[in-house]
């Protein structure tokens, strides 16, 4: 195990870690059709999202986010997990308002961006609990 | 009320209102007085559907509430260029706010539409511009809620007692001096989005005290400020010492604590921060539209651009197509005292109940928008694909008058 991060929505998962450089508005800034980040300006313009362990150690911009996470859900196209900076009352709150929804949910974790720097290029597995291991 | 005695929308609502505050680690709920939803808003499927299972499970609002822009324009059918089956969906969504006994306000700007609650209430409302000017300059208290959470906390009247509903958390940790910006800089319409954009991007979600700034700052700057820094960053409270209401002087803007640091605000951070709300190419020299309103237009907002098709003569009528996003409440003022009529002379194209950034309105050939706002020109060119170029409310009514970028350089030197 690597690492443990604070529980903000508990669960199982793996996928390769994709660090987000700068923080972006999910609003505007990932095209809840295809995944991908669409802001011009973020320096990961394009890269796709489904699937990754995505640790952001920021959010910033549009409330809407929380609806642009719940389609991703509900596409099936979200992240596998996310690690968030700090806990954050947009992005989680998609997940538990999915869940509510019947969508299937996915493992939230806050861990201080020091400590996200810490966290290996490659495979990363989730366990309950919050457990950070190389996958 | 998680256990359904108010029906199964508002124990829905409950459990995800309990489990945000769990995860938030706020020790209660705290009553609040009125919301502002941004769930109503379009952006897929999955939003209608859950719109519709508080609907159709008997949910009703338990405080006044207003709603946010939709993403259909129900007073100028065909403003919005949707795919027949999309429309459905949006307008479904915004029937479905309406039973949930929210009032059909459809603006960005509640606080100039009659809902503006007072200084040291409790109120749940979303969307960022909305959450910033509600926090700073009306002094009332709410987080920056995220869609969703706003339409719960309604149901429930509640919401999760952290962040800035706390006064520990409304105390500026940042203070911007801006004593070497020059007066007339901060007499410009234009310096307060990128003064707001330039925060959002340097302080994140901080809370900063901003000093130096005329005693007398128009409401619409104020707006304009907020709606920018809530764009670039994630700001939902921000005090100008001698003008918000939390902020008589530094020391209580601070309470009294030492800032954790202060920046000296200088022309050139300015200037960057007002570049980089301009995404055409270097050398772009012809617009192909101009968008204002955002957030919403205001009747002070309209009269200034009144004032300025004026200004370039009788019969002045634009070559680009001129959008200007407002809501049904000042609409129907411009309706009544004749502006309207005036500005449709000019070329203006009136859109409400949604904006320009949030709904496919613009020309589909795509090109160069000209824009007054942080916001829009944050937003415009991952949602419409059109690249910016930012200037002052003057310098718009001028391009759209030529077709050619016509902008006022002197005052940024």
């Amino acid at each position: 195990m690597l690492t443990t991060g604070t529980v903000l929505i508990d669960g199982a998962a793996q996928g390769p870690l994709l660090r987000l450089v700068e923080p972006i508005s999910f609003w505007g800034g990932v095209d809840p059709a295809t995944g991908r980040l669409t802001d011009p300006r973020h320096p990961q313009h394009g890269v796709a999202i489904t699937g990754t362990v995505l640790a952001l150690t920021a959010t910033r911009g549009s409330s809407s986010s929380s609806a642009i996470m719940l389609e991703l859900l509900a596409r099936g196209i979200a992240p596998a997990a996310l690690v968030l900076g700090e806990p954050d009352a947009i992005l989680a709150l998609g997940v538990i308002v999915g869940r509510e929804m019947g969508y299937p949910a996915i493992p939230v974790l806050a861990l201080p961006p020091a400590a996200q720097a810490l966290l290996p290029e490659g495979k990363l597995r989730i366990t309950k609990g919050g457990n950070i291991a190389a996958a | 009320m998680a256990a359904g005695s108010r029906g199964p929308a508002v124990a829905m609502a409950a459990r995800i209102l309990g489990e945000t505050a769990a995860m938030l680690g706020a020790e209660r709920l705290v009553a609040v007085t009125s919301s502002h939803v941004d769930g109503c808003l379009y952006h897929g499927d999955s939003g209608v559907h859950f719109a519709e299972r508080l609907a159709g499970d008997g949910g009703r609002v338990a405080v006044p509430t207003t709603l946010n822009v939709g993403a259909l324009d129900l007073l100028h059918p065909g403003r919005v260029q949707f795919e027949p089956g999309t429309a459905e969906m949006a307008r479904r969504m915004m029937v479905a706010y309406e039973q949930l006994g929210c009032t059909p306000s459809w603006t960005c700007a509640p606080y100039q539409a009659g809902h503006r609650p007072r200084l040291g209430e409790h109120v749940a409302w979303g969307e960022s511009n909305a959450v910033v000017f509600c926090n700073s300059v009306l002094g009332a208290r709410t987080n920056r809620l995220g869609d969703f959470l706003d339409i719960c906390a309604a149901l429930c009247a509640r919401a999760p007692y952290t962040g800035l509903h706390r006064d520990e958390n409304r105390r500026a940790k940042v203070v911007v001096d801006t004593r070497k910006l020059s007066d007339a800089l901060k007499r410009l319409d234009a310096f307060y989005p990128v003064l707001g954009a330039w925060l959002g991007a340097e302080i994140g979600s901080d809370v900063a005290a901003i000093t130096g700034l005329p005693a007398a700052i128009p409401e619409d700057s104020l707006k304009a400020l907020g709606a920018a820094a809530a764009s670039s960053g994630a700001v939902g409270l921000f005090h100008i010492v001698g003008v918000t209401p939390e902020a008589p002087d530094l020391a209580a803007a601070t309470g009294g604590q030492p800032p954790a640091r202060t920046i000296v605000l200088t022309a050139a951070m300015l200037r960057a921060a007002r570049d980089r709300l301009s995404t055409a190419a270097a050398g772009t020299d012809r617009i192909d539209a101009v968008a204002v309103g955002s957030p919403h237009f205001s009747l002070a907002e309209f009269a200034a651009l009144d004032r300025l098709i004026g200004s370039h003569g009788a019969g002045a009528r634009f070559k680009v197509p001129f959008y200007a996003c407002t809501g049904r409440a000042v609409l129907g003022e411009i309706e009544r005292n004749g502006m309207l009529a005036r500005l449709g002379e000019a070329g203006v194209e009136l859109v409400t109940d949604t904006c320009v950034v949030v709904a496919p309105i613009l020309p589909k050939a795509g090109g160069v928008l000209m824009t007054n706002s942080g916001k829009f020109a944050h937003y415009a060119t991952p949602n419409t694909g059109f690249a910016t170029v930012y200037g002052s409310l003057a310098d718009c009514v001028a391009s759209a008058l030529t077709g050619r970028i016509e902008r006022d350089e002197l005052l940024w030197s």
